[in-house]
């Protein structure tokens, strides 16, 4: 497996932040994710919930609803906004005002004519949804209190509103209530708290559903608007509410961390009186769940816990698989950590400002397993504050350790650090070069000379640095395919080539010394998750959301046959039934065969020497090859070695290569406030 | 060999009540439970027995309420019939044969049966004939399924008889009758938090198709969908923290009710699931729970052999106590005042069980601690007790301590209050031994009463009557009055002779015989090698023998005039019972796997009555119990049975006796009357009076259930009357009325004073 040196990296204290809404749209199988701190995620529902794209936040943007209208997306906040993001380039299209205060609930019709939001104000506004923008329409009949909750009949000629201690509901042509129905307060001293109805599901039979403060779950009739059955379904409030697309079966997510599911079973079999039934309760989470999804095949929720749970409805799924399986997604699919390999910095990114660490330093070697002396405590170099109320959409520290730079939505900055010692200071770049005013990813050359930024229409802006300053070199571009942004880079270590990865599964290979394309990976149908180039081979090896590894020479412009190796025998079914994405691809500096490989839960070596393992041969071989004398030991090894533990503990990580170290980044156990 | 064939072993009287669900009439007024070869009606207000339907020759294993006639009710037994009962009259209407070897449990849907086997547990549907004739044989039969559980709560109808749910393991079949096709739904055997899944029980929903299973580990799971492979869909709900014994929907599948070893009833209400309410501290943990048709009264079934009477409010309107067998410590004793059988009843006390009337009667508390219910605890049981003849005293032994270094007794000697008609506490000895007592008797004789008791530390004592001098007062307590030994050799049983004439101590492989008046020892008998096990003397014109048993399997006989060994054979003699209104002894021997019994006199070696193989198990507490009236059959093989009845309790603690063809018939010949009375043309009179002459009947088993037949005709007199006299010529109805009423009246004559009627 090779030695290394462990640096065990205990103080990246990345909190991520809780869910407060989802959206999922059936037709291109995407969930859009809300979190508390404003950003918005897009997940692949069928590409294993791979986290496609994210949108940060910013500084007191507080969304709480996310609508689909078609493959456009929007989300309403207590800012009083509406905003529409633009996908491609993940970012923010345009924001206006409702006028209504505070919007509490934003939802679109089937028809994907109109959008609906619920106002502090009582009002529920109507806005068109036009090719380029969205336009006011009119206001329904004000209410006295707050709308908290909406839902369109899927007619779209009626929308029911809940609210403080009632629903309402309208007919949308002429804007004026039908029926206004109560909801009972609480027993006992709750019976003084207004009962929120903090979600409500319309039906395409006239049935109305809501889930309330109280901890009911209601059925009501809009013909007559009366309430057919309630269940109890908590002693605390019910905060979300889904129903599945055939409106068989309905998902309620509570306060207390539990999902109820209920079904439209027919009381008496093969007969057509059904009822609304409650079945399953699963329970997943640790705190509050604010928004849960019914999608074909599962349920998805999130809450205050920051994790979005999918737990697969089995008897929806044909084939019990990896990709069927109970999935919980705690942090991002991305890299928040990056590392001058050469001075031994790290930089971390949080949302709202970034951290440069020193490693610490050891003492002589030592024989493996043994810890080593400490000489030098890992320090903190420097704590850098986001200008202006964007979050930080990524950064970079190049190799050298010389240069800093980040973006986030509206700007990009870049820093000189000079390090003596113990003397730490750091100018900003003034003047950069217009271009480089956003990215969505940032990547230095090995020699830290230039700097790549992944800009729109999946563009890539160089810009070489020196004493002096950054001045714009060129941009790439691709010679076709989509402009859907960029969300990897990967550059040479002999500064020749520059692989990008784009969220359309996209991989372009430029050659930098002409800035001319050189050549594009054949697409496959997978997000790629991670990818790297082999310093001495000049190789792309790239991993995908469904777990298979390419390897792809850039000269040759063709698989490597290692690659087509893999793709014939195909991978053991341990690799492939693993939940998270591989985030990361490194070499071994010193057997140029090792290939590295990690995801959350495990770090992996991949020596392309040895053989393949099949379905047949043990997967997780270490302990029994430890027992194992050294000849037996070369008939029984395969070419993936995982480790899981270190130091008997579950590895919790992102892993960043070194020179010839590896650093664990252990995180902090997430606890939400 | 004597002909055994018109004497039979049958399960009659403390038998078990709680082994199927009870169920409740349509109008609920009464409870019907299978009780050994029987099923017992009992009042639902009263809690009385009523009457029993008698007729099945083994343990009935089911009883269901006839779904096309309210009034009739189906039973099952292992005698290999299915049996049709008015229930009311207490009438056998029809008898089928089913062809199964043995029918172990019955479920009844619309003339559907279905019944399983024992040796390979298959759930086979038996179609029920429709003929007239009263005995017919059930041949039509398919095998649903093999994959059903021994457990009998394992299986139920669902909707209308549509569909029969079973459960084996962790297996939910659903086989429905129309479509003939099985739906199987299997559970994982645990998951990560632990759970058992094994499934305990079912019950499904009377007018929806949900059925409701109960598991090991507590959890009740819904189940609903259940025609689809995959999309069937279940919800669970957990209370219990163990295994969930019975569940149960009400009539109107508005409630589900469930209990299990905490002795609470649940009720959930159905479609709210977390609203549920309780009913705790019911006694022993639940069995079975049944709901009348009405919805109005519950009946839970106690593992303490006990029906509780529930009413729908969730109040306990009442309980039928059975014979409570859990830990039998004590021999088997009759009370000789209220001819009880007297044995361990609920933890620390005695119960009285009147045998004749199948009747708890009371508990006596002789611990008098409370009982802590709590597995492992060392607490104090009844280990011994003994009348003396009259019924005036009753002596026990309490102790504690499995090992006999911490071993802690008490002797306490209990004298009956005629102003109480209670036994009242009168002397308690902390340490009249020093060790384990292991035997105890009183002196037969009417005059001076005596307690002999022999322990471990190789000592008898005898324990006699004595006014105290310090307190000068009327109240005599117990002391003890001697101390006998013999070669420190530690005694093994003790017995007093029929005329307290002699006392005969066996100490190991010796019997010594002593004077009782001048505590001289009289003589030594001894028949090396074993040691004595069972002691007795002969009774009446035997009263010369002294019958001993050792446990080298020597049954010896000596003549005490002669001090010689009159005769001795060699059997295995695991109890030996003197009958105390005969010369008969009842020998119970083990041999071979099965218990044979032996009746002779002691004066000849050749036994009176044999039975082989009375039961597979060692008997070791056996009683003979007084009848009320003597039999008079003069048949040698049943004569012994003529004036008591030998009751005998197996180690599986089910009571058995012996009953005769004489008594079985004139049971027969009762309910026989009774038929032919049907057979009356019915015609809108004959209704009317019918009608009242049940309500009659009813009042008369109520209060006098054996003494019922002279009334009976003096009823059928005016009947009679009224029937024959033609319609027009009858007078008015309020005439007619009173002259009716005039009919029930009861002359005091006939009817004698219930001798244990101060008890209920």
């Amino acid at each position: 497996m090779g030695e290394f040196k462990v640096h065990r990296v205990r103080f990246f204290d990345y909190m991520p932040s809780g869910i407060r809404a989802l959206a999922f749209n059936q037709d291109t199988e995407r969930m859009a994710v809300a979190r508390m701190d404003g950003s918005v995620e897009v997940f692949h529902c069928s590409d294993r919930f791979f986290q496609e794209k994210i949108i940060p936040g910013r500084e007191q943007c507080g969304i709480e609803g996310l609508s689909w209208v078609g493959e456009r997306l929007f989300s309403a906040g207590l800012n009083g906004g509406i905003t529409e993001y633009d996908l491609t380039n993940q970012k923010v299209k345009y924001t206006i005002d409702a006028y209504g205060g505070p919007i509490w609930t934003i939802t679109g019709n089937q028809q994907g004519t109109h959008l609906a939001v619920g106002c502090e104000d009582g009002t529920v506004k109507l806005f068109e949804v036009n090719e380029d923008q969205i336009q006011f329409e009119r206001n329904l009949d004000r209410q006295k209190s707050r709308i908290i909750s909406l839902s369109w009949h899927p007619s779209g000629s009626k929308i029911a509103a809940g609210m403080m201690d009632m629903i309402q509901v309208f007919n949308v042509e002429t804007g004026h209530s039908i029926h206004r129905m109560l909801a009972d307060r609480g027993a006992g001293t709750s019976r003084s708290k207004e009962c929120v109805v903090w979600s409500v599901v319309y039906l395409s039979d006239g049935t109305i559903i809501t889930g309330d403060s109280v901890g009911m779950v209601k059925l009501w009739d809009d013909q007559t608007g009366t309430l057919i059955k309630s269940h109890n379904v908590t002693k605390c409030d019910v905060l979300a509410l889904s129903v599945s697309q055939n409106e068989d079966s309905l998902v309620a997510g509570t306060s207390e961390g539990i999902v109820v599911q209920f079904q439209f079973v027919s009381m008496v079999l093969e007969k057509d009186d059904k009822e609304w039934v409650r079945t399953r309760t699963f329970r997943n989470h640790t705190h509050d769940i604010r928004a849960v999804a019914e999608i074909t095949t599962a349920v998805v929720s999130g809450g205050m816990d920051a994790q979005l749970v999918v737990r697969p409805l089995l008897d929806k799924i044909e084939v019990r698989s990896a990709a069927s399986a109970l999935r919980k997604i705690h942090f991002p699919h991305r890299r928040l950590v990056s590392c001058a390999r050469k001075s031994g910095l790290m930089l971390f990114q949080y949302p709202g400002h970034l951290e440069l660490w020193r490693l610490g330093e050891s003492e002589g070697k030592g024989t493996p397993g043994s810890s080593l002396f400490v000489k030098r405590n890992p320090e903190k170099l420097l704590q850098l504050k986001v200008k202006g109320e964007d979050h930080i959409r990524c950064s970079a520290v190049s190799p050298c350790g010389g240069w800093i730079v980040y973006s986030t939505a509206s700007t990009l900055r870049l820093y000189r650090l000079h390090c003596d010692n113990n003397n730490i200071s750091i100018t900003k770049i003034s003047k950069l070069p217009k271009v480089l005013s956003s990215a969505n990813q940032l990547c230095f050359s090995s020699d830290s000379s230039h700097l790549f930024s992944a800009s729109a229409q999946s563009s890539v802006h160089i810009a070489s640095l020196s004493q002096s300053g950054c001045k714009f070199v060129g941009t790439l571009k691709p010679k076709s395919g989509s402009h859907q942004a960029i969300h990897l880079l990967a550059a040479s270590e002999d500064g020749k080539w520059l692989a990008s990865a784009n969220s359309d599964h996209e991989v372009h290979i430029y050659n930098l010394q002409t800035q001319k394309a050189h050549c594009t990976v054949p697409v496959y149908s997978s997000a790629v998750t991670a990818m790297g180039i082999h310093p001495a081979t000049n190789c792309l090896f790239m991993m995908h959301a469904d777990q298979q590894m390419f390897e792809y020479s850039i000269e040759q412009k063709q698989y490597t046959d290692w690659s087509r190796t893999v793709q014939r025998k195909g991978l053991h079914r341990f690799w492939v039934e693993r939940d998270t994405p591989c985030l990361n691809v490194m070499f071994n500096p010193q057997n140029p065969s090792h290939v590295i490989l990690h995801d959350m839960y495990m770090l992996c070596i991949i020596d392309q020497s040895l053989p393949l393992p099949d379905d047949k041969t043990q997967f997780y071989n270490q302990l029994t090859l430890k027992s194992l004398t050294e000849e037996q030991r070369k008939s029984q090894s395969h070419a993936f070695k995982v480790c899981k533990t270190f130091k008997d503990r579950p590895l919790h990580l992102y892993v960043c290569g070194l020179s010839e170290e590896v650093c664990f980044i252990k995180r902090l156990q997430i606890v939400p406030c | 060999m004597v002909e055994t064939s018109d004497i039979r072993v049958v399960r009659c009287g403390g038998s078990k009540v709680n082994l199927t669900p009870p169920i409740i009439s349509s109008d609920s007024r009464f409870v019907l439970c299978t009780s050994g070869d029987l099923v017992k009606v009992y009042s639902t207000r009263t809690e009385e027995w009523l009457h029993s339907l008698q007729g099945h020759t083994n343990q009935v294993t089911g009883i269901t309420l006839n779904p096309a006639n309210h009034l009739q009710v189906y039973s099952c037994s292992v005698d290999g019939t299915v049996k049709l009962w008015d229930f009311i009259d207490g009438i056998l209407i029809k008898v089928q044969l089913v062809e199964v070897h043995e029918t172990v449990e019955i479920f009844l849907s619309s003339g559907l049966c279905v019944s399983a086997c024992p040796e390979c547990f298959q759930l086979v549907s038996v179609h029920l004939p429709k003929s007239a004739e009263q005995e017919v044989e059930a041949k039509e039969m398919s095998a649903v399924s093999s994959h059903i559980s021994k457990n009998p709560s394992c299986t139920a109808f669902g909707r209308g008889g549509e569909y029969i749910a079973f459960a084996r393991h962790l297996q939910l079949n659903v086989y429905f009758f129309r479509k003939q096709k099985t739906y199987s739904f299997s559970l994982k055997a645990t998951d990560k938090k632990g759970a058992k899944n094994a499934f305990t029980c079912i019950a499904c929903h009377p007018t929806d198709d949900c059925i409701a299973t109960g598991h090991e580990d507590g959890k009740i799971r819904l189940w609903r969908n259940f025609i689809h492979k995959k999309e069937y869909t279940y919800s669970t709900q957990h209370w219990h923290h163990n295994a969930v014994n019975t569940l149960c929907f009400t009539p109107e599948g508005t409630h589900l009710l469930s209990g299990g070893i905490e002795s609470v009833l649940v009720q959930w209400q159905y479609g709210a699931d977390n609203r549920k309410e309780f009913l705790p501290r019911l006694g022993g943990s639940i069995l079975h729970i049944s709901a009348s048709s009405d919805g109005q009264l519950f009946c839970t079934s106690h593992s303490d052999n006990k029906i509780t009477v529930i009413e729908s409010s969730f109040k306990v309107c009442g309980v039928i106590q059975g014979l409570v067998k859990d830990a039998v410590l004590t021999d088997l004793m009759i009370d000789p005042r209220s001819k009880a059988l007297v044995l361990n009843g609920k933890p620390g006390h005695l119960q009285f069980y009147s045998l004749l009337r199948d009747k708890h009667l009371y508990n006596l508390d002789i611990v008098q601690q409370e009982y802590i219910y709590e597995a492992g605890l060392d607490q104090f049981e009844v280990v011994k007790a003994a009348f003396d003849i009259k019924g005036s005293w009753l002596a026990t032994v309490e102790e504690r301590g499995k090992k006999s270094s911490d071993l802690e007794f008490f002797l306490k000697l209990w004298a009956f209050d005629e102003r109480t008609q209670s036994f009242v506490l009168n002397t308690t000895i902390t340490a009249a031994h020093t060790d384990r007592i292991i035997s105890m008797c009183f002196s037969s004789s009417e005059e001076t009463t005596m307690l002999v008791t022999a322990a471990e530390d190789s000592q008898f004592k005898a324990w006699c009557q004595g006014a105290d001098a310090d307190t000068q007062q009327d109240q005599n307590f117990w002391s003890c009055d001697f101390v006998g030994s013999y070669h420190k050799l530690n005694p093994t049983n003790c017995s007093f002779s029929a005329d307290s004439s002699l006392l005969a101590v066996s100490f190991q492989e010796v019997i010594t015989i002593w004077s009782p008046d001048t505590w001289e020892m009289l003589t030594t008998l001894c028949q090396p090698p074993g040691v004595i096990r069972d002691l007795c003397f002969g009774r009446l014109s035997c009263s010369k023998y002294l019958l001993g048993t050792t446990t080298k399997n020597l049954l010896c006989c000596w003549n005490l005039l002669t001090c010689e060994l009159e005769w001795s054979t060699s059997v295995d003699v695991s109890k030996l019972q003197p009958d105390p209104f005969s010369e008969n002894v009842a020998a119970f021997s083990y041999q071979s796997k099965h218990t044979d019994l032996f009746v002779f006199k002691p004066s000849e070696p050749r036994p009176l009555f044999t039975n082989k193989n009375v039961c597979s198990e060692k008997v070791h507490r056996a009683v003979f119990v007084p009848r009320e009236e003597p039999l008079n059959s003069c048949d040698e093989s049943t004569q012994w049975l003529n004036r008591s009845q030998l009751y005998f309790l197996t180690q599986n603690m089910d009571l058995l006796t012996f009953s005769t063809a004489t008594e079985e018939d004139r049971m027969l010949s009762s309910s026989k009357q009774l038929v032919i009375d049907d057979s009356v043309a019915v015609t809108p009179f004959y209704l009317l009076l019918g009608k009242h002459r049940q309500q009659q009947q009813k009042l008369n088993t109520q209060s006098h259930p054996v003494s019922d037949k002279p009334q009976q005709t003096q009823g059928s007199v005016t009947i009679k009357e009224l029937l024959h006299t033609p319609a027009h010529v009858l007078p008015a109805a309020s005439v007619l009325c009173s002259m009716f009423v005039n009919s029930f009246l009861i002359s005091n004559t006939g009817v004698q004073q219930d001798p244990l009627s101060w008890l209920t």
